[in-house]
């Protein structure tokens, strides 16, 4: 399994080189440096010198990806995009253009992300495995029916509706918890649970219905027959047989998707006041910090094949079947 | 001197968060937490506040912007300044309560007026013409005994040394914040850190937007600039201005310095109350130069040092940013004069009393306008603008088109207050362009003609609420220069019936397509519709409405307007080279003076040809000349015969189509005083007042929280079950069959 974990790591690094070419690429087709530097130094009194230092001093100055004015390796190794490339794959997220120590950034809003991803994801998984296993054992009869109705209704709906809707009821007319805000510590409680309770409800339609379509498939194997035959409650056949049978299709979806967690939500986050890292790249995006917007898409992109190789590997925990050779 | 800690400013948590944090199963325990939370405490449970808070003279508002710049050198964005202009202090600042906007001392024992020199340096008068006039000076002498802030950066040991002067790696390792150098220290402000910041205007390694423009002004700052980049090339420490001396700006004795101006440009005062020219300690300077510092994000951008009624005592602008009065301020008498009503609106009350009022303000992050507007309402903040979607719940206008608050905000106490703003939003024609632009009599009377169809009056009513008023010039109204009623409409879009200013109809504006050669829209000689663009941002499907409406106004003349819309990148990049044809654009004053508006027109800042502001490329020699000799002259009927000169000259070119001046809406809660709108001055935090009892029994009141609807769903969940268990049992005891 070893073996398999160092392939699949050495085969990240093309993937990772390529997601920051097409960053770069999609980058500066839309923002020159010159749009950068007058960004960050406003609108009024700008003069070209003050450009042409804000550019220098970060080193946008140079060409992007091959500079003509050098000899030999320098043409490459000179340029925007080898400057700042070979820095991340070290996970030196270096400073933003405006200065700031990212990993530091990114160390700090991890954890509000996580304070509302966390509980979403867990309390999210609990419910709609719950829910589904329960829709399937009444599978074919008016309460399946029904479920499956709400189901499609629930996943019809935006996210931004559940959202809004969610403050605007629990919040604003039932005033039981603040509409928006972030505290550290204990008093984070009261801050998250609307956010919490808002990101699980909007999942659980979506989800729901997901997990029911692979209980009903597992259910209608040998397996079950057979444990049924040999007069097992339904309670056990659900929870002991269909349960552990289906888990490589729930790992396959679940697991992939933990190590993204510390990502955050970007509109739950802008939304609720939680200085988490999806408002934090929303803001890169929007003040054209390529040095912010690069560090969390190669972050995004390490976290996601870190997900697929734990998804594997998963695998072999829940299925002696599978070998990763 | 040196004094322990009375407060400090704490940043984001720790740098290294402990492991346990977020990751633990809390989550699981959140609602019951949050009831115990909620139920422990005596405010409302929807309360974003700690209940210690509750009786203190806490002033909460929000922003939505992390600021990028707190040092004073590089900030100049309103979001910036709602913190800087609390902390740093100019020499001088605008009146609180009197209008037209007059400066007043703040930390200068006397408003500081210039002294003109000839090329010989013989004293001229104050009225002598701008020719004669080889320099400017401005001596100004500061207030004795004011004292800084307290700050790590003044922290000295017993032997006089500076504590944190001199650190090195080891010393760094576990400081993440400044909160973690616990020693600080204060020391008076003297003249020389007045100089010392104008020095910082040409640093190598800052960037003040300014720079470029000052070097214009100030004597040998260009220069200096220059030297400094040469000597200091290659040092990436700390560079002690304090070293270097030029003609523009030095030390006369501890509290006296002088500044030199190499013309006559009597807006430079305004200049001074801006915190470009607030002072800078050069401790703080080499404090936050030491190596390690910026990599932990300690910087003066982060950080600010100030002598003004609060400091920054918590800086997460991810989350919140916290001003607590200053304990080293030295106290200011609050302004015994007003303008007629301010003694009835109560704005005098206070007259006399030491500033500041609020002991602290609490500025929270809201990215979103729904909940900033949700939890004005519910008193979590003090004071909101009015936004375009709740703009109907709140505002109304009565018979006379006057706007006033909705019976529900006037039920809670809430108030309102309007200012037009020192401002300009306007439709540029680019000059260069062959169609549209150009000195030649067809393109100008197109561009009135075009000037009558759009109807302003209209755009302010639907897409502004009713928040603006139409321009007749550039200069806007409260701004020297600006003439209200019959002599102060443009007659070429407007002519004076009853009293008010009606536009011309569309009749007269046909005409005009006629004489410029455009009959119904069409060209003359070769038959073509006239077709023209409109550059724009996009701003998705919200600005669709605006857009078609841009172009049925220009249908009125059977003119063709292509909308082309772009991201703003491009926008810009198209108006600084001059290739975008029509396009909207607007100017917020820096200052309240005609020159800062008019400039705006002026041949020389043409942008592109010359990089300047002149977004259209207008140029004009009578209009030019005009305003050179208008901007250094004193308010005053000569400047205002000039300034008529100008503005007729501009209405008659129309490079602009004037649009509107916007109006601020502002609403604030019945126990927030103090509250008059002043659109130039930045520190106003120390004139608010807050009844704090008030607010905690309104808060109180509005809102109780609903549980019923809760236990319902409950219960209404339970019942549901029932079938369903039923169901369960029947498949349970089912028999095989």
């Amino acid at each position: 399994m070893i073996a398999y974990v160092i392939r699949r790591i050495l085969y990240a690094i093309p993937i990772l080189l390529g997601v920051n070419v097409i960053t770069f690429v999609l980058f500066f087709v839309v923002n020159s440096p010159d749009d950068m530097a007058r960004l960050h130094l406003g609108t009024k009194h700008v003069t070209p010198a003050a450009i042409e230092k804000w550019k220098s001093e970060r080193g946008y100055d140079k060409p992007l990806l091959w500079n003509t004015a050098r000899e030999g390796a320098d043409r490459l190794t000179d340029t925007i995009f080898y400057r700042n490339t070979v820095r991340l794959f070290l996970f030196d997220f270096g400073q933003s253009d405006s200065g700031r120590d990212i990993g530091y950034d990114i160390s700090q809003r991890m954890w509000p992300s996580l304070a509302i991803t966390l509980p979403v994801f867990l309390v999210g998984l609990l419910l709609t495995i719950s829910f589904a296993l329960a829709i399937a054992f009444f599978r074919g009869t008016y309460i399946d029916t029904w479920a499956v109705v709400l189901c499609v209704a629930m996943m019809s709906i935006s996210g931004l509706f559940y959202i809004i809707g969610g403050q605007y009821l629990i919040g604003k007319l039932l005033r039981l918890v603040p509409i928006s805000g972030f505290e550290s510590g204990l008093v984070a409680a009261k801050f998250v649970i609307l956010p919490v309770i808002v990101g699980v409800v909007g999942g659980l339609g979506h989800g729901t219905r997901w997990y029911r379509t692979i209980f009903l498939e597992e259910i209608n194997r040998d397996y079950v027959r057979t444990a049924r035959a040999k007069g097992l409650a339904e309670k056990a056949v659900l929870y002991g047989h269909v349960l552990r049978n289906a888990m490589i299709p729930i790992l396959t979806g679940v697991v992939v998707v933990l190590p993204t967690l510390f990502l955050g939500s970007l509109i739950t986050e802008a939304f609720f006041g939680i200085p988490g890292l999806g408002s934090y790249t929303i803001e890169a995006i929007q003040s054209q910090d390529f040095a912010i917007v690069r560090a969390m898409v190669f972050l995004g992109s390490v976290l996601y094949i870190v997900g697929l190789i734990l998804t594997d590997i998963s695998y072999t925990l829940v299925d002696p079947r599978v070998r990763l050779d | 001197m040196t004094a322990r800690p009375h407060a400090t400013t704490r940043d984001a948590p720790s740098r290294r968060p402990s492991s346990c944090s977020w990751s633990c199963p809390a989550a699981a325990f959140l609602a019951v937490v949050t009831l115990l939370v909620a139920g422990c405490s005596d405010e409302p449970w929807n309360s974003p506040y700690p209940s210690s808070d509750r009786d203190r003279a806490i002033h909460y508002d929000s922003f939505s912007e992390r600021p990028k710049h707190l040092d004073p050198v590089s900030s100049y964005s309103e979001n910036e300044a709602k913190f800087n202009g609390q902390i740093y202090e100019p020499v001088v600042q605008y009146h609180f309560l009197k209008r037209p906007y007059q400066l007043v001392p703040l930390t200068a024992g006397h408003l500081p007026e210039p002294v003109y020199y000839d090329a010989a340096g013989a004293e001229l008068p104050d009225d002598a013409p701008r020719e004669q006039v080889a320099e400017a000076v401005y001596r100004i002498t500061l207030k004795p005994g004011i004292l800084y802030q307290p700050h790590a950066a003044f922290a000295r040991r017993e032997d006089g040394s500076y504590r944190y002067h001199d650190l090195g790696p080891a010393d760094l390792e576990e400081r993440a914040t400044l909160a973690d150098f616990p020693e600080q220290g204060t020391r008076e402000l003297v003249a020389a850190d007045y100089v010392y910041q104008i020095k910082r205007l040409v640093h190598p390694r800052l960037h003040s937007p300014i720079a470029g423009l000052m070097s214009k002004y100030i004597k040998g700052l260009g220069e200096f600039g220059e030297r400094l980049r040469a000597a200091e090339a290659g040092n990436r420490g700390y560079i002690d201005l304090r070293k270097y001396e030029f003609p523009g700006a030095r030390v006369i004795d501890e509290h006296t310095y002088e500044i030199r101006i190499t013309e006559k440009y009597p807006q430079f005062r305004f200049w001074l109350a801006m915190s470009f020219f607030a002072p800078v300690p050069w401790e703080a300077d080499v404090f936050y130069a030491q190596p390690g510092m910026k990599e932990r994000n300690i910087s003066l951008d982060w950080y600010p040092v100030g002598t003004g009624p609060y400091m920054l005592t918590e800086n997460n602008p991810n989350r919140r940013m916290v001003l607590e009065r200053n304990p080293n301020f030295r106290g200011e008498p609050y302004p015994a004069e007003g303008m007629p009503g301010d003694a009835e609106a109560g704005l005098l009350a206070d007259a006399g009393r030491e500033m500041p009022f609020i002991d602290v303000a609490y500025y929270s992050l809201e990215k979103e306008p729904i909940p900033e507007w949700s939890k004005f309402l519910q008193g979590y903040y003090d004071v909101s603008s009015v936004l375009a979607d709740s703009f109907d719940q709140a505002i109304q206008f009565n018979a006379q088109g006057e706007a006033q608050l909705t019976e529900t905000m006037a039920d809670k106490g809430i108030e309102l207050i309007t200012a037009v703003t020192a401002s300009i939003s306007y439709m540029g024609f680019n000059m260069l362009d062959p169609v549209i632009g150009g000195d030649s009599e067809r393109a100008r009377l197109l561009r009135r003609a075009i000037s009558i169809a759009v109807d302003y009056e209209e755009l302010i009513s639907i897409f502004a609420n009713g928040r603006g008023v139409p321009a007749q010039g550039p200069i806007p109204p409260g701004i020297f220069g600006h003439v209200e009623g019959a002599d102060g409409i443009n007659p070429y879009v407007y002519e004076w019936r009853n009293g008010r200013a009606v536009r011309r109809s569309l009749a007269e504006a046909r005409e005009l397509m006629r004489d410029a050669g455009y009959p119904d829209g069409r060209d003359a000689t070769t038959g073509e519709q006239l077709t023209l663009y409109f550059e724009t941002v996009s701003a998705g499907p919200g600005s669709k409405s605006l857009l078609n409406w841009y172009r049925k106004q220009f249908e009125k003349l059977g003119i063709q307007l292509v909308i082309r819309a772009t991201d703003y990148n491009r926008f810009q990049e198209k108006v600084r080279k001059g290739t975008a044809q029509i396009f909207g654009w607007g100017w917020n004053a820096d200052y309240p003076d005609p020159e800062n508006f008019l400039f705006l027109l002026y041949g020389p800042n043409g942008k592109a040809e010359f990089h300047g502001e002149n977004a259209v490329n207008y140029a004009n020699a009578r209009f030019d000349e005009l305003f050179v000799q208008m901007r250094s002259m004193a308010d005053g009927p000569a400047r205002q015969a000039l300034i008529d000169e100008m503005v007729a000259i501009l209405r008659r070119d129309a490079p602009w189509l004037w649009g509107f001046h916007p109006t601020a809406y502002t609403l604030f809660h019945s126990w927030y005083g103090n509250a008059k709108p002043n659109l130039m001055a930045r520190n106003t935090l120390k004139y608010k007042t807050i009844d704090p009892r008030l607010r905690a029994t309104l808060r109180q009141r509005w809102n109780q929280p609903v549980v019923w609807p809760i236990v319902l769903l409950v219960v209404a969940l339970g019942v549901s079950g029932i079938p369903a268990w039923r169901t369960y049992r029947k498949r349970q005891q089912a028999a095989v069959r």
